[in-house]
């Protein structure tokens, strides 16, 4: 492929009169993972939700697999392979794990039903286990796995990840980074992660930017913005958690 | 789990408190009794005069008074007696029999019309319990799985209705042309109407569907050249068995039923066709349903109730999703309207008001939203409890209410609350039930 897999240029984005965007430059290319770091209010998720159409940018260029989706509706852009993991989870909490998966294979083929549902149960077991049990019995963190299998179920080129540590306790945090980089490394997924576990995040990363007030302020690789004494001191309160 | 008895303050309390709540309810009572009960507007020679009757005043004090002590005392053994009921779930074996419940049910209701006791006042009943049976069935896709809360689907039933009686009456349509006609009508306007809403969530939605569901009405009302306004439409043809009618008399150039079949003439066996008609649709439309919950189609209903936003990142187009949930409510809708009109012959905008819309809402609501059983259960308890309550007169719907508060008190969430999942698990591994859409 000639360009990054999803590139995002001067991106402006606003909620009516609140500029949450000021022109951001993004680049994920194929097989990396990429993390988005900031403060709250800085802008990372709605970076995310603008991706999906949702505000739809006002001005900038949105690109992935070199086509425009920029003004394309919301679900459509799914269809293009965009899986996002919205921040706070959204199962569908009174229907079934097993029917919350099947919902996430809406645009997958349906020959790839079986295969799909063995590799989300491979890579979070107790997902199996509960396959009958209503989505909204399910703890945070297990909903939390089913969020992410549920928007493996659409084989995604790309996973857009908000915040997946938040509310979970540190045993279950590690264990869902585990996952999303063993995705990375045995199945060449591309993910976005978005998140404010600045630590977990940025040792997980390829590469990583830093938002402020919707503006990138700093970027590099995961590694070199860990060792960043401003990043440090900003996010990471001087020591590893 | 509620607190089973409406008594705010436990079962657990002494007789002195009782007595104090009871004497506060009884004097509420007497303030409200004198403009409801002490003062009567009579018609006299000199015009409409108050006549005031105090009389009756302490009476509903002490009716009030000795009710709500009572009520107090009872509290507490009622509530043990009704604890189970809250708790009841079937037992692990009948889960088994859950596949041939349907089919059971509507063989027992088909062979109803042929048992010893069933006279014209029973299979009438039936006939009215099933069209709203049917009507729920429409509305609670809207409302049940869909999560799109409608105040106005007398509207659907409505234009039903009135397709029939005029495709009939003006372009001399027969009962079943027309009966489709009406299905699709309804489910055409339902289109049309779904999509200003479709931005609408919560209270906006349901006061539009509120409005949708008046619009209706008043325009069936005034458009005095197509409706007949006020006088309704008369000669709705009626419902025919392969162009056999069941008439006395074979009309020109057709047959009856009777003469057919040589079985006798009698006036029940149209009353036992249109019951079995509309058991037949009724049948299909829950079967319909069953099934449409299994595909993407129903998935995407359900899911689009729990959460709009995670079914657009899923791919799901909200837009057809709501349309086709409207359109396939309206169709079920417009059916039973159709259905009515034929059997009553006449229809006039009186039928179509918002207190149909309340009732066919209440069906869903009672019987737990998006249970199909619940629609049935709660159907019945509506339709057949005013009817048995008639030996109480005109404090019927007194008792109607009370059954209801009752039902509340106990079931929450409905009749059935619980939703039964779309697929069940055996130890085999799971296949995946349907083609993506």
């Amino acid at each position: 492929m000639a360009g990054p897999l999803l590139q995002l240029s001067h991106v402006h984005a606003s909620y009516g009169p609140v500029h949450a965007l000021r022109g951001v430059n993004v680049t994920v290319n194929e097989g990396e993972i990429v993390t988005l770091i900031g403060a709250n209010g800085a802008g990372k998720s709605t970076l995310l939700m603008t991706i999906c159409g949702n505000p739809k940018p006002t001005q900038g260029q949105i690109l992935f697999q070199d086509k425009s989706l920029v003004g394309i509706p919301p679900h459509l852009i799914a269809t293009q392979g965009i899986a996002q993991v919205p921040e706070g989870r959204r199962i569908f909490p009174r229907m079934t794990v097993l029917e919350n998966l099947q919902l996430g294979a809406t645009l997958a083929d349906p020959a790839h039903f079986a295969e799909d549902l063995a590799t989300c149960y491979g890579l979070f077991p107790i997902l199996e286990k509960r396959q009958a049990q209503r989505a909204g019995t399910l703890s945070g963190g297990e909903q939390q796995m089913l969020a992410i299998s549920r928007a493996l179920m659409s084989r995604p080129r790309m996973l857009l990840l908000d915040e997946p540590s938040l509310g979970l306790a540190p045993l279950i945090i590690r264990q869902i980074f585990q996952v999303i980089e063993q995705l990375n490394r045995e199945r060449g997924m591309t993910i976005l992660l978005v998140e404010q576990n600045a630590y977990h995040a940025l040792k997980l990363a390829h590469r990583a930017y830093v938002l402020a007030s919707g503006e990138v302020v700093l970027t590099g690789s995961g590694r070199e913005l860990l060792a960043n004494e401003q990043v440090r001191a900003a996010y990471l309160e001087g020591g590893a958690h | 789990m509620a607190a089973p008895i409406p008594s705010p303050t436990g079962p657990a309390m002494p007789f002195v408190h009782r007595l104090r709540e009871a004497v506060i309810a009884g004097l509420v009572a007497m303030a409200l009794a004198v403009p409801f009960l002490g003062l009567r507007t009579v018609n006299l020679d000199q015009g409409l005069v108050v006549q005031a009757n105090l009389a009756y005043v302490p009476l509903a004090g002490a009716v009030v008074f000795l009710g709500r002590l009572i009520l107090g005392l009872l509290a507490a053994p009622l509530a043990k007696a009704a604890a189970p009921l809250a708790t009841w779930r079937p037992p692990a074996g009948a889960q088994r029999l859950r596949p041939w419940g349907g089919p059971l049910l509507v063989l027992a209701a088909a062979a109803l019309p042929f048992l010893p006791f069933a006279n014209r006042y029973v299979i009438d009943l039936g006939t009215t319990a099933l069209i709203y049976i049917l009507l729920a069935t429409g509305l609670n896709i809207t409302v049940g799985l869909a999560g799109l809360l409608d105040l106005g689907f007398a509207a659907f039933y409505a234009i039903g209705a009135y397709t029939c009686a005029l495709t009939t009456t003006q372009l001399h349509w027969g009962f079943w042309p027309a009966l489709a006609a009406g299905g699709l009508a309804s489910s055409l306007f339902a289109v049309l109407l779904s999509l200003p809403i479709l931005r609408l969530r919560g209270d906006y939605l349901a006061i539009v569907t509120l409005g949708f569901g008046e619009i209706t009405r008043i325009v069936i009302l005034n458009w005095q050249g197509l409706t007949g306004g006020p006088n309704g439409v008369s000669g709705i043809a009626r419902p025919t068995l392969f162009s056999l009618t069941f008439d006395r008399r074979a009309p020109a150039g057709g047959h009856t039923f009777s003469e057919v079949t040589g079985i006798a003439y009698a006036p029940e066996h149209r009353l036992i066709f249109l019951y079995l008609i509309i058991l037949a649709l009724t049948a299909l439309a829950a079967y319909t349903v069953a099934r449409l919950r299994r595909l993407p189609i129903g998935r995407a209903w359900e899911a689009l109730r729990e959460d709009e936003i995670a079914c657009r990142s899923l791919g799901i187009n909200p837009t057809m999703v709501k349309v086709s949930a409207y359109a396939t409510g309206a169709l079920m809708g417009g059916l039973a309207g159709c259905f009515f009109a034929a059997r009553q012959g006449f229809v006039s905008p009186e039928s179509f008001g918002f207190m149909e819309s309340a009732t066919i809402l209440a069906i869903v609501v009672l019987g737990g939203m998006g249970s199909q059983a619940g629609v049935i259960i709660a159907a019945l308890f509506i339709v057949v409890l005013p009817e048995l309550a008639r030996g109480f007169a005109d404090y019927r719907m007194l008792a109607f209410g009370l059954a209801m508060i009752l039902i509340m008190i106990w079931k929450p969430g409905g009749l059935l609350s619980g939703r039964l999942p779309t697929i069940r698990l055996s130890n085999a591994k799971p296949k995946p039930v349907a083609e993506a859409a």
